[in-house]
């Protein structure tokens, strides 16, 4: 017999010892970081990056996969006692020597999870993790002159590649309120003064918001160089706009924190038909939230119409896509991304 | 059904008035529920494993008789803490708002032989909702007993007190065998259905599991021991059928309690939904020690009104409660776990013979009239 077969049932055995729970919820009272267990990290750092910004140092459990540059990854964090899953990019280099990794979340107004990690978490804390996932990384053949178009907590991800791999010609414009407000400030003058880095900050507050056509006096051959933007939805929709007109968009890489809704849909009665809950919802609020409001264990994944972690069947009625306003309506088979669609009308879906 | 109605002195107006202070008092709980209850339970869940780990693993030795007692004790406990204040109350959806896949009333499975799903059709979705409403809450009596005046005399109610002391001791079976509504479903008609005997099936598995690991597993692991492990696994079994039966009993069967009769509940208000709870149940008075044993359900007029409240806030809720019942008039029933016993078994014996139909008492006005 080989030792996998034995340890296979060794398990059994031990399964039959702890029906109706299993082996694992026992071991997971000492050993919740340990390889097989569910994957979840735990708080060893918070540090305060800017006004309402902190990095979060996080000790993965045994079964974490690593990163590359550029990736989020999912988060699970009890706030007030409810679990709450957010995604964040994550800002250490893939080769950091303790096996840590760190994500930097900046506190929005009323965010709970971001106000919840910047203002009250505690070290020892242990959190949810799932592996590190997004396509917004860097290529691997290098490319010769690269371009950082970021702006406010945009900056996360790309700080993560800077700090993760060094490339000859690097050029960063940056957007933020106020010089204060520039997360990882001291860090990026380091980079500039070893010369690693040419960096343009614009200060909205006193330049204005950033004018996509002034890349032209900025960065007078931005059009030549590899880029990666990140920021709110208006900088991310110009710039693929201006790539596009130019003709280079397959040189540009955006990333996202959140769908761009196009049309709310009219809301209406919500039926969980495996739990059997029923719950009014409105036509802005995805039925992600609306079953996780009510309590109903709901499977998530970005929360932002991508990554399809939260599909659901739809048993009857119709619900409509938030980004594109386009409605569906239930028939067998039909799934549904909970994350961006609302009621549109009464609705049932499976869970 | 009692000759008077307790609560005839309501107006309509005042039962809906007492139907939103009701839902003011779970607003407030909802509203407040957090960071410490969630703390709770978790711990509760903690110490229930940790406990039973290390009882099953002085049982290993139970050859020893101290080894045996402690063991056994301990098993005991851990059995009650899991059906009582974990189990029960997981499976009512308390701490589903806590978002915790591992703690949430869809995924858990308890140390008992009814599987989960069955128990949660059965108690939360009849029990709760036809709370003592005769022919509609099988619990009144589990089918197998006379637990109200109005109920029919049948010679088969003479053994109750016997039926009532078997079922006790194999409490859980029984629960298994109510919960698959056995009664009804074993009619030659019906025992075939693919969906009572799927059901069947999932009840097989589960006491399969249940009775190997205490029966077989449990007792091999324990080499010499395995006799004496044997007893200690089925004395825990039997305290906790006992306990968990003495604690339902005092829910709804002690003197005192209403029972309903089908039509009353027919177009019934959130008013007269809460009024029906608060008439249909019966607390247990005692430490907190006594509360957290009974999984809370000591506060069973606080569980009934709000099934879904997280049980370590009903002795908060309790307070508030009564004062209704002070402020509406109306009878709180409680007292001591063994007064409370007493009377139910008391009920369960006086029942097993017949009754006269009760007397519809009519007020001493309308007497007169009718003597006139």
């Amino acid at each position: 017999m080989t030792s996998t077969v034995l340890r296979s049932r060794a398990w059994k055995l031990l399964e039959m010892v702890t029906t109706p729970l299993l082996p694992s919820d026992y071991l997971d009272l000492v050993s919740p970081l340990r390889a097989g267990a569910d994957l979840r990290g735990r708080i060893e750092a918070v540090r305060p990056e800017t006004g309402d910004a902190a990095t979060v140092v996080i000790r993965p459990g045994r079964g974490w996969r690593g990163h590359t540059a550029g990736q989020y990854v999912r988060i699970g964090v009890d706030v007030d006692g409810v679990r709450l899953w957010r995604a964040y990019s994550i800002t250490s280099p893939t080769n950091r020597q303790d096996g840590r990794v760190t994500i930097t979340v900046k506190a929005i107004p009323d965010g709970k999870v971001s106000n919840h990690l910047v203002r009250r978490a505690k070290p020892g804390t242990l959190i949810q993790l799932d592996q590190a996932t997004g396509d917004f990384v860097l290529p691997r053949a290098k490319p010769a002159k690269v371009l950082y178009l970021t702006a406010g907590s945009g900056i996360t991800p790309v700080m993560g590649m800077l700090r993760d791999t060094e490339f000859d010609d690097v050029v960063m414009v940056h957007c933020a309120p106020q010089p204060q407000d520039v997360i990882f400030r001291s860090e990026l003058h380091d980079l500039v003064a070893d010369r690693k880095l040419r960096l343009t900050e614009v200060h909205t507050d006193t330049d204005g918001m950033l004018d996509i056509a002034r890349l032209d006096e900025l960065v007078p051959d931005w059009a030549e160089r590899e880029t990666w933007a990140c920021g709110p939805a208006g900088l991310l929709d110009a710039a693929e706009r201006h790539w596009s007109e130019h003709g280079v968009q397959e040189r540009l890489h955006t990333e996202r924190f959140r769908p761009s809704i196009v049309v709310a849909g009219d809301g209406g009665e919500v039926t969980f038909s495996a739990t059997g809950k029923t719950v009014d919802a409105d036509g802005a609020t995805p039925l992600l939230d609306v079953g996780e409001e009510a309590g109903v264990l709901m499977p998530s994944g970005c929360r932002m119409g991508i990554c399809f972690g939260c599909v659901t069947p739809l048993k009857a009625g119709a619900v409509r896509d938030l980004r594109t306003g386009e409605i569906t309506e239930a028939e067998p088979g039909v799934l549904i991304q909970t994350c961006v669609s609302v009621a549109a009308g009464p609705c049932a879906i499976e869970r | 059904m009692t000759a008077i109605d307790p609560t005839a002195h309501l107006t309509a107006e005042q039962i809906e008035e007492l139907g939103r202070e009701l839902d003011a008092i779970r607003d407030e709980v909802i509203a407040s529920r957090g960071e410490k209850d969630a703390a709770y339970i978790r711990k509760v869940i903690s110490a229930q494993r940790k406990l039973e780990l290390v009882s099953r693993g002085v049982l290993l030795f139970s050859i020893f008789p101290p080894a045996w007692l402690l063991g056994t004790a301990g098993l005991s406990v851990a059995k009650i803490m899991d059906n009582m204040e974990i189990g029960h109350n997981v499976l009512h959806g308390q701490w589903d708002w806590m978002r915790d896949p591992k703690i949430h009333s869809t995924t858990w499975e308890w140390d008992h032989v009814s599987p989960s799903d069955q128990w949660k059709h059965s108690h939360n979705e009849l029990h709760h909702t036809y709370t003592n409403v005769i022919g509609k809450d099988n619990d009144l009596g589990y089918g197998i007993m006379r637990v109200d005046e109005d109920q029919k005399w049948h010679p088969f109610h003479l053994g109750q007190p016997l039926w009532n002391f078997i079922n006790a001791c194999f409490f859980e079976y029984g629960i298994a065998a109510y919960d698959l509504e056995l009664s009804k479903n074993l009619h030659k008609h019906r025992r075939k259905n693919p969906e009572f005997r799927a059901r069947a099936k999932a009840v097989g598995r589960k006491i399969r599991k249940q009775v190997l690991k205490d029966y077989v597993i449990h007792p091999l692991l324990s080499g010499p021991s395995f006799l004496p492990t044997l007893a200690a696994t089925f004395t825990a079994n039997l305290v906790r059928n006992l306990w968990s039966h003495s604690v339902i009993m005092c829910g709804h069967f002690p003197e005192g309690v209403q029972v309903f009769e089908r039509w009353s509940i027919k177009g019934e208000t959130r008013g007269q939904w809460y009024l029906r709870q608060m008439m249909g149940s019966a607390n247990i008075s005692g430490s907190k020690a006594m509360h957290f044993m009974t999984g809370n359900l000591s506060h069973q007029i606080e569980h009934h009104l709000f099934p879904d409240l997280p049980s370590n806030r009903y002795a908060e809720v309790a307070v508030k409660v009564r004062a209704l019942f002070e402020k509406y008039e109306l009878e709180y029933v409680t007292g001591p776990l063994p007064k409370q016993v007493f009377s139910a078994w008391h009920k369960v014996f006086r029942l097993s013979l017949p009754n006269k139909k009760p007397q519809v008492k009519t007020p001493a006005r309308e007497q007169e009239l009718l003597a006139a």
